[in-house]
Order: C-alpha cells, then sequence, then structure tokens
C-alpha cells in the first residue's frame, strides 16, 4: 500500500467533519453541565442583590436587567451602610458563623489526628486484640461508614442531656469527628500504603524512635493525603445539619441550622435569603476553587487500588 | 482489606517486675476510679444522697482519666510494642464510647416508652414498639421511597460515567470543567434546599418553572403530584453527588493505561465495543467502589427533603431518617424513633453484606 499524501479524498474529509462534529458535541455536553452546576450559584448569588419587582418579574443579569441594591445584605447587616454600625442581626449571624467554623475545624483537626494514627498503625504493625486482627481492626473503623448518623441520633440526645452537653460545641465537635473518621483513616491508610517501608527502616537505624520516626518522616511525606483528608471532612462537617438541627438550640446552633430555620419564615423575601445563603456557600466556594486538587486526590484514594 | 508493607522490628524490651507492677496499679487504679464514679454518679441520680449532681459529667471525666491511664500504661508494660499499639489505641477508645456504648443504649432505650418532654422517666414497655412500627404504614412507604431513592443511584452512576467519559479525553480548559463539575459537592444540603428547591422551583417566579412554563407545561409544580414530588428530591440530591461519583470514576479511567484502548483499536474495536468491552469491565471495581460508597451516602439522605417538602405530600418523599426526624419532632418520644432507627441498620446492614456478597460471587466466581 502506498503512503497517503492528500487528506482531501471525500472519505477523508468525511472523518474531518465528523471528527469536528464530535468535538461541538463533546463541548455542548461539557458547557449544558457547567451551566446546571452554575447556575443554582449564580442565581443565589445575584437574587441578593435583587428587590421585590425584580424578583416578580424574573430579572436575571445584574445591571442589565436590574439595577443591584444591597437590600438582602442590609437584612444581614452586612451590607456597606450597615458594617460600621451595631447590629443585633449581624451579631447573630456571626455567632452561627464562628460556631459552624470553629466546630467544623476542631471536628476535621480531631479526626485527622486520631485517624491519620490509626491508619498508620494499621498499615505498619501487626496487632492483636483479642480475637480481632489488623483486617478486622480496619474493617471495625471502616464500616461506621454504614451507621447511618439516625441510628446514633436519638440516643446521642438522650447521652447528651445527661451528660449536659446539649448545645454545646464540644458535644457536636464529637459527634462530627465520629462522622468523618472512617473516612480520614480510608484516605490515609491508602496514603500510607503508598510510602515505602524502608524510609522507616533506615530512621530506625539511625536511631530514630518509631513515634520520632513518624511524626518527622513519615508525616511529611503524607501531607498532601493529610490535607486532603481535612478538606474533605471540612466540607462534610460544615454542612453538616442532622445532628446540629437534633443537639443544639440557643448556644451552639450552626449556620445550615440557621439558614433551614429562616427557609419557612421568610416568604417571598428572597433576598434576604439569598444573601444568607451565599454566605453559607461561599467558604466552600473558596476552598474548592483553591483546593481542588486536594479534594479530589482524597476521593480518588481507595478508587484506585 | 489489602495489606501493604509490614515494618518488621526486633525489639529488645527489658520490662522489670517493678515497671510491670506499675503498670497494672495504673490500669486497674483508673479503673476502680472510674467504676466509683459511674457508681457515684448513678446513686446520686436516684436522690438518695442529698448531694446535688445534676448530670454524669464526672463519669465522662473518669472515662477520659481511665482512656489516658490506658494509653500510658501500654508504655510502661510492654515498652517498644507497647508504644506501636498507642497508635490504634487512642482512635479505638474514642469509637468505642462513641458508637457501641451508645448503640447498647440504644438498644434499651428502643424499647421503652420515653417521652423526652414529659416529667416522667422512661418507660420499659416490651415490644409496643414493635408492634406500633408493624402497623405504621408511613415507616412502610418511607422504606419502600428509599428502596426508589436507592436504585435512582443507577441512573446517576451512567451520568457519572459519561461526564467521567468525556473528561478523560483530549479537552481544552480541563481544570476549568473539573472545579465548575465539583462544585455541587461543595454546598450545603440546607442552602441548596433553599436556592433549588424552595426558589429556582418556586411556582409563580421561580427560574425553572418560568422555564417548564416556556417550555409548554402550563402549570408546573414539582412537589404538589407523589410521583413528580419524588422525582424532583432525587434530581436535586443526584445534582449534589454527581460530582462525587464522577470524581472517582474519573480517577479510574486514568489509571487505566493508554495502551490497553489502543491495542483494542489496533484490533479493530470501533469506539462502542471499545468501550463495551474494554473499558467497562476495567472500570468494573472502581465502578462498584463508587456505588457502594453512594448507596452509603444516600441512606443518610435526609437534609433536603426535611427542608424542602418534610415528607409530603402524604408521605410520597419521605425518607427514613426524615421521617424519624419528624417523628420526633412532633412527639418527642426517643423509644419509638430508636426502634425505627435499629430496624433500619439492621435492614441495611443485611442489604449491604448480602449486596457486597453478591458482587464478589460475581467478581470472583468459583468454578
Amino acid at each position: 500500500m502506498t503512503e497517503q499524501i492528500f487528506h482531501d479524498h471525500s472519505s477523508d474529509l468525511a472523518y474531518r467533519a465528523r471528527w469536528y462534529a464530535g468535538r461541538v458535541a463533546v463541548y455542548g455536553i461539557l458547557l449544558v453541565w457547567t451551566v446546571v452546576c452554575l447556575f443554582p450559584i449564580y442565581w443565589t448569588v445575584t437574587t441578593s442583590f435583587k428587590l421585590a419587582p425584580n424578583v416578580m418579574q424574573g430579572h436575571m443579569i445584574p445591571f442589565v436587567d436590574f439595577w443591584p441594591a444591597w437590600k438582602g445584605w442590609d437584612s444581614l447587616g452586612l451590607s456597606p451602610r450597615l458594617i460600621g454600625q451595631e447590629s443585633t442581626v449581624r451579631e447573630e449571624f456571626v455567632k452561627r458563623f464562628a460556631n459552624s467554623a470553629i466546630t467544623s475545624v476542631s471536628a476535621s483537626a480531631l479526626a485527622v489526628v486520631l485517624g491519620s494514627l490509626a491508619a498508620y498503625g494499621l498499615s505498619r504493625f501487626q496487632y492483636r486484640f483479642g480475637f480481632m486482627r489488623n483486617p478486622d481492626i480496619s474493617f471495625f473503623f471502616l464500616s461506621q461508614l454504614i451507621l447511618p448518623p439516625v441510628v446514633l441520633a436519638l440516643p446521642f440526645l438522650v447521652l447528651y442531656r445527661s451528660l449536659d452537653l446539649l448545645d454545646t460545641r464540644i458535644g457536636l465537635i464529637l459527634l462530627y469527628t465520629l462522622t468523618v473518621l472512617p473516612i480520614v483513616i480510608w484516605i490515609m491508610r491508602d496514603q500510607f500504603q503508598s510510602i515505602p517501608v524502608e524510609l522507616e527502616e533506615a530512621a530506625l537505624v539511625d536511631g530514630l524512635s518509631i513515634w520520632k520516626a513518624f511524626l518527622t518522616i513519615v508525616m511529611p511525606i503524607a501531607l498532601p493525603g493529610t490535607v486532603a483528608a481535612f478538606i474533605l471532612s471540612l466540607v462534610l462537617t460544615w454542612n453538616e445539619y442532622f445532628f446540629a438541627a437534633l443537639l443544639t438550640s440557643t448556644n451552639a446552633k450552626t449556620l445550615p441550622v440557621m439558614v433551614a430555620s429562616q427557609t419557612g419564615s421568610q416568604g417571598i423575601n428572597w433576598w434576604a435569603m439569598a444573601a444568607l445563603s451565599t454566605t453559607a456557600i461561599v467558604p466552600l466556594i473558596i476552598i474548592g476553587v483553591a483546593l481542588e486538587r486536594f479534594i479530589i486526590k482524597g476521593m480518588a484514594a481507595g478508587a484506585v487500588k | 482489606m489489602s495489606q501493604g508493607d509490614l515494618l518488621h522490628v526486633v525489639t529488645g524490651d527489658d520490662i522489670g517486675e517493678r515497671r510491670r507492677f506499675i503498670g497494672k496499679v495504673l490500669i486497674w487504679g483508673s479503673f476502680a476510679l472510674m467504676a466509683m464514679a459511674f457508681a457515684w454518679c448513678a446513686i446520686a441520680q436516684t436522690g438518695y444522697l442529698a448531694v446535688e449532681l445534676s448530670s454524669w459529667r464526672l463519669a465522662l471525666y473518669a472515662y477520659l482519666l481511665w482512656a489516658t491511664c490506658l494509653c500510658i500504661a501500654q508504655v510502661v508494660l510492654h515498652g517498644e510494642q507497647g508504644k506501636r499499639t498507642l497508635f490504634v489505641l487512642p482512635a479505638t477508645l474514642f469509637v468505642v464510647a462513641m458508637v457501641i456504648f451508645p448503640l447498647i443504649f440504644a438498644l434499651t432505650l428502643a424499647f421503652s416508652n420515653w417521652n423526652l418532654s414529659a416529667f416522667e422517666g422512661p418507660r420499659f414497655n416490651g415490644l409496643d414498639n414493635v408492634r406500633q412500627m408493624w402497623t405504621d404504614p408511613f415507616y412502610w412507604n418511607a422504606l419502600k421511597n428509599m428502596v426508589y431513592y436507592t436504585l435512582a443511584i443507577l441512573v446517576e452512576y451512567s451520568i457519572a460515567f459519561g461526564l467521567a467519559l468525556i473528561q478523560a479525553t483530549q479537552i481544552r480548559a480541563r481544570r476549568f470543567f473539573r472545579v465548575a463539575f465539583l462544585m455541587p459537592l461543595m454546598l450545603s444540603p440546607v442552602a441548596v434546599s433553599w436556592m433549588v428547591g424552595k426558589s429556582m422551583l418556586e411556582i409563580r417566579f421561580g427560574p425553572i418553572s418560568q422555564l417548564a412554563r416556556w417550555l409548554g407545561w402550563d402549570r408546573p409544580s414539582f412537589f404538589g403530584d407523589p410521583e413528580i414530588a419524588r422525582l424532583t428530591i432525587m434530581i436535586m440530591d443526584a445534582w449534589t453527588f454527581i460530582p462525587f461519583m464522577m470524581i472517582m470514576l474519573l480517577a479510574g479511567l486514568q489509571a487505566i493505561p493508554r495502551e490497553v484502548q489502543e491495542a483494542a483499536r489496533v484490533d479493530g474495536a470501533s469506539g462502542w465495543r471499545g468501550f463495551w468491552e474494554v473499558t467497562f469491565p476495567l472500570m468494573l471495581p472502581v465502578s462498584l467502589t463508587a456505588i457502594l460508597i453512594r448507596i452509603i451516602f444516600k441512606l443518610k439522605l435526609a437534609d433536603i427533603i426535611i427542608n424542602v417538602t418534610s415528607g409530603g405530600p402524604g408521605g410520597a418523599t419521605d425518607s427514613v431518617t426524615s421521617f424519624i426526624f419528624r417523628e420526633y419532632r412532633d412527639r418527642s418520644n426517643v423509644g419509638y424513633g430508636t426502634l425505627l432507627a435499629i430496624v433500619y441498620l439492621a435492614l441495611i446492614v443485611i442489604a449491604i453484606t448480602a449486596f457486597m456478597k453478591a458482587v464478589d460471587r460475581w467478581m470472583n466466581p468459583k468454578y
């Protein structure tokens, strides 16, 4: 067969046309799905700048359809006009925001500490607790994943009541740590198994203790996995609603509970709800855009063995 | 469960009698303290003593003390080996305290009648709760809904797989699309229930309703009809979780060596056959993991339902979790709710074990 030099035969042209059609279809699907993913966010952010007539006439594009107003942000005391003044609404909001931030960050940190220790132990040493060997212990931790929160919710309500932990951040932190612990262990075990044992062997020969080797040699290498585990935990705990709704009332109420409690009462007062929802989602959007790499790494752990 | 390389180190531990004694004293001493604290709290609760003790906090602190002493004693008793146990022990003690103990407590709770808002305490009522559950149409309805919700995962899976396939090909602006597709997963379900459920699907002014009207649906209503309401909830939940499956599948796709596809093409496989006979079988393990994790998350579905429909219309959208939540909110009876939850847990464990066994049988057939 002679080598083909000219690519203008009708079959070649048909091939190119098909290639272009394929490209158009691919980018078409990608763009449609992007709109599906991003439109609700866009809608929420723009609605927080709308006034009643804009909402009712279904205006969409700021500066073209309607002129942005700060009314929604006024209702949270966060608009430029009110930011310098005393505002009870803002105090309330800041309190909820702080509760959410404190509980989610501490719970994720605690889970990462407990989880990575356990994961390291399980990936390096042979244990025997009674009849439980390593695979059993791993299963014991990972099986917590299938425990639906509702099973623990009511017992914890009663237990926390008798422990005086209802409506405290500590109580919430402990529970959140529990819910993300299996995920952290999963990610970290995967991470540690990919680190060669020879590193620690060399360190031990050089006279480090096992804990010193773990802290100074293994952990720095496992840092990307640790960050991934931490961020995934953060996402899950920041968004958690069920336990927070049951176990908190005035002091420790978190942001999602505040959002939920306002949904019913606000009616067509959309600008206020939109502003509140925006504040609830913005921190994670920022984290998602900035640290997307780690999130994807964390979720891909375990998918590929 | 796969097991990586183990670290084998021989340790020369020389534990003297004295040290062993100190370790034992640490463990049993603190254990005795804990037992005393529990007893003290229990007695104080009954009110025979003239002490004002409103809570079991003391018992909690005693448990923490015992846990700490147990950890220290490991090193004292076993030296180097003990230092290894120290890696797993804190997490184990934490999980035991936070799961095993509450679960045992839940079992006693499930067979009692306890109205938290009433003044009287728990009352053991035997199998009354079970009988009530047996005749509770709403609970069975919620379980049936969970089956529907779980089946919806198959559709989610195909969409996620399609998107992952597209993302795995040569495309421009890959990072942009990846971040954009990831976004729904980052949003709080409660915020989503307002953003989508309450405002975008609002009948008069919501953009989706307007779109539906423009497309020719005269009177769009997303939560009026039971079937449509369930479908809407499914779509909203799918919207948040498709990115999750997509990312897992994408990671799996990227781990398949390119040569495999090339070999298939050289052998004359068309794109379609190449997918079904090469890519898809290679992706099976990843797919099953993704689906399993997705099922686990699906079984916890509640936030959106509680905030958008609160189970309506007529319980058509209820998940088990949201039903129990409502049951508690309305009657504040913890006993019945706990029983329902425990039955749910038992069903889940059975179903998931069966699923995993079936998958295992199917993946590694024994001839």
